[in-house]
């Protein structure tokens, strides 16, 4: 059974003019799609395709118009306030922004408590202890811990939200645009710790990007999303090599302001390519 | 950039900045006035009800620094004893209106809906009114004395906060940070205990100091035609009313609660001026890191 799957999910806005009657704005339009265990997703799409509202969709932070999102197979409209909590011990969310995801009166700290002290119900000894070795999993040193959110730099702060998503324990990770701020050093990092959460633990991830390199290396599955609806549904490699994905990653997903007079991107991880690749940028 | 996008919120930037001279001036008067009020019973010369009628209307002297009244009573007592007054119904009026607005501006924030709408038609028809007109017609439906000019005060102040409440709460409520606690598993109570009502805090601070010598006037005015405070209880509006009679005789005897309610209220109105320029982001552009 899937993890989480969504069922013909629709939700529109209303626009409302000065005069006149609203038109409604479609975000979303039959969109469905499912996660399994231990399975990496890609969520592609243009800027204001709905992806972060999808996103938001299944964690329960926003509701459908039209159609359901299932939590083992339990829709979410119907869901047990017990199950809730069983939802977001299981599947959790890192933001996009991450200045903006981290309330500035709260040191890291008390941050990276709230899911603990909530969720797993640990004492504040074992909630100290958790902090520490979720700091370390995401190469952030024990000192942080006392910092304010305007002490630290968008792309630490970016490493205290995945901690934060981390630190139930969840058995799915949506994570929007939550490794693109970050350097190509530690975005490596934080892929090799995923990776070894998804080989020790089987944890999904559903990747909402723009990073054609991030899929190639990391996801198995693409979903492509065009205008509010799920226009591609295929494993990375073919998603991206057939014809199709080719003009779909030229037109819709510009990976590289200089893509066409740089290497493919595939050879990122040789350093003779990433050396051709500076010197042609610069 | 980061230190202005987090001050847009409400966020008080708390450092960097000296508050100016008449600020300082001010801080120390409330200081002052509220140690006054504090120390009153161990400070006063005398019974401030103790009538000494072979003494009535004596001028400043030194037995009697600021006189005595037309019932021998010592001035410069009746003032501290009056102070108690004045403070204490502001600070009760005033908890009375911070709990009223947080709660009710906060769940309407919070709920949204069917009940935010109907909390907010409620708080206009409230806002539509004066805030004395709104006060007195309450005195007339709860009867004349203190505890019901407090009351009236109360009722007739708490859509403002409210509504401040609810707006700031509708602004960061879909901001990401909230959402994440949400995630994190917290009560949407909890949430707003711990993420929402400390965003507010700097601007109702704000708004409490400019209110307080608003309201100081309003439980003196009251008191002084006969709603609120009745003799021989010594308070201000109380002392200016027994003082009309010796207007133009002994005019000393109104000038001395007229000034300690002059003060007092620019006072508190300077501290709230003062706080409003530290607190406030939108008049701190200069403010950059």
């Amino acid at each position: 059974m899937s993890l989480l799957s969504a069922r013909n999910l629709s939700r529109s806005y209303d626009r409302a003019p000065l005069l006149g009657r609203g038109r409604p704005h479609r975000v979303l339009d039959g969109v469905s799609l499912d996660i399994a265990p231990g399975e990496t997703v890609a969520l592609l799409g243009r800027s204001g395709c709905g992806k972060t509202t999808l996103a938001r969709m299944l964690v329960g932070l926003d509701r459908p118009d039209a159609g359901e999102v299932l939590f083992e197979g339990q829709s979410l409209a119907r869901l047990p306030k017990a199950r809730w909590q069983d939802l977001r011990r299981t599947v959790q969310m890192v933001f996009q922004d991450p200045v903006g995801a981290v309330d500035p009166r709260a040191t890291v700290g008390d941050v990276l408590a709230e899911p603990l002290r909530n969720l797993c119900g640990l004492s504040p000894a074992e909630i100290r202890l958790r902090i520490a070795e979720l700091l370390s999993a995401v190469e952030l040193g024990p000192e942080a811990v006392g910092r304010y959110p305007h002490q630290m730099s968008g792309g630490q702060l970016q490493r205290v939200c995945i901690a934060r998503a981390l630190a139930p324990q969840p058995r799915l990770v949506i994570l929007d645009e939550a490794v693109s701020n970050l350097d190509v050093h530690l975005q490596i990092r934080m892929l090799e710790l995923f990776a070894e959460l998804r080989r020790a633990r089987g944890v999904s991830y559903l990747f909402v990007t723009h990073d054609l390199r991030l899929v190639e290396r990391f996801c198995s599955r693409v979903l492509v999303m065009d205008t509010g609806r799920i226009a591609e549904d295929a494993p990375a490699a073919l998603a991206l090599r057939s014809p199709a994905g080719r003009a779909l990653q030229e037109a819709v997903l510009p990976a590289w302001p200089l893509a066409g007079r740089l290497p493919p991107v595939g050879d990122l991880c040789d350093p003779s390519a990433l050396a051709d690749r500076r010197q042609i940028a610069r | 950039m980061i230190e202005r996008a987090l001050s847009a919120d409400g966020l008080s930037p708390l450092h960097g900045r000296r508050f100016g001279w008449t600020a300082q001036i001010a801080f120390t008067l409330v200081a002052l006035i509220v140690a006054v009020t504090a120390a009153g019973p161990w400070i006063m010369p005398f019974d401030p009800d103790a009538v000494d009628l072979v003494q009535r209307l004596q001028p400043p002297g030194p037995v009697h620094w600021l006189g005595t009244d037309h019932l021998g009573r010592d001035i410069l007592s009746r003032l501290i004893a009056g102070a108690g007054v004045s403070l204490g119904s502001v600070a009760l009026a005033m908890a009375l209106i911070l709990a009223a607005g947080i709660a009710i501006g906060g769940a309407a924030g919070v709920l949204g809906g069917r009940f935010d709408q109907a909390i907010m038609r409620t708080t206009d028809i409230f806002l539509t009114f004066p805030t004395l007109v709104l006060a007195l017609f309450m005195i007339g439906m709860l009867g004349t004395g203190l505890t019901n000019v407090i009351l009236a005060i109360a009722l007739s102040h708490w859509a403002w906060y409210a509504r401040i409440v609810r707006g700031i709460v509708l602004s960061l409520k879909h901001r990401e940070f909230v959402l994440a606690s949400h995630l994190a598993g917290m009560s949407r109570l909890r949430v707003f205990t711990k993420h929402l009502l400390p965003a507010t805090l700097s601007q109702l601070l704000v708004l409490a100091t400019l209110d307080i010598g608003h309201i100081m006037l309003h439980v003196s005015s009251l008191s002084f035609v006969g709603l609120g405070v009745t003799p021989p209880t010594a308070e201000w509006g109380v002392m200016l009313n027994d003082a009309r009679q010796f207007v133009w005789t002994k005019p000393l005897l109104m000038l001395w609660p007229g000034l300690a309610l002059f003060l007092s209220v620019m006072a508190f109105n300077l501290a709230g001026d003062a706080l409003r320029d530290r607190l406030d982001p939108r008049l701190d552009l200069g403010h950059v890191h």
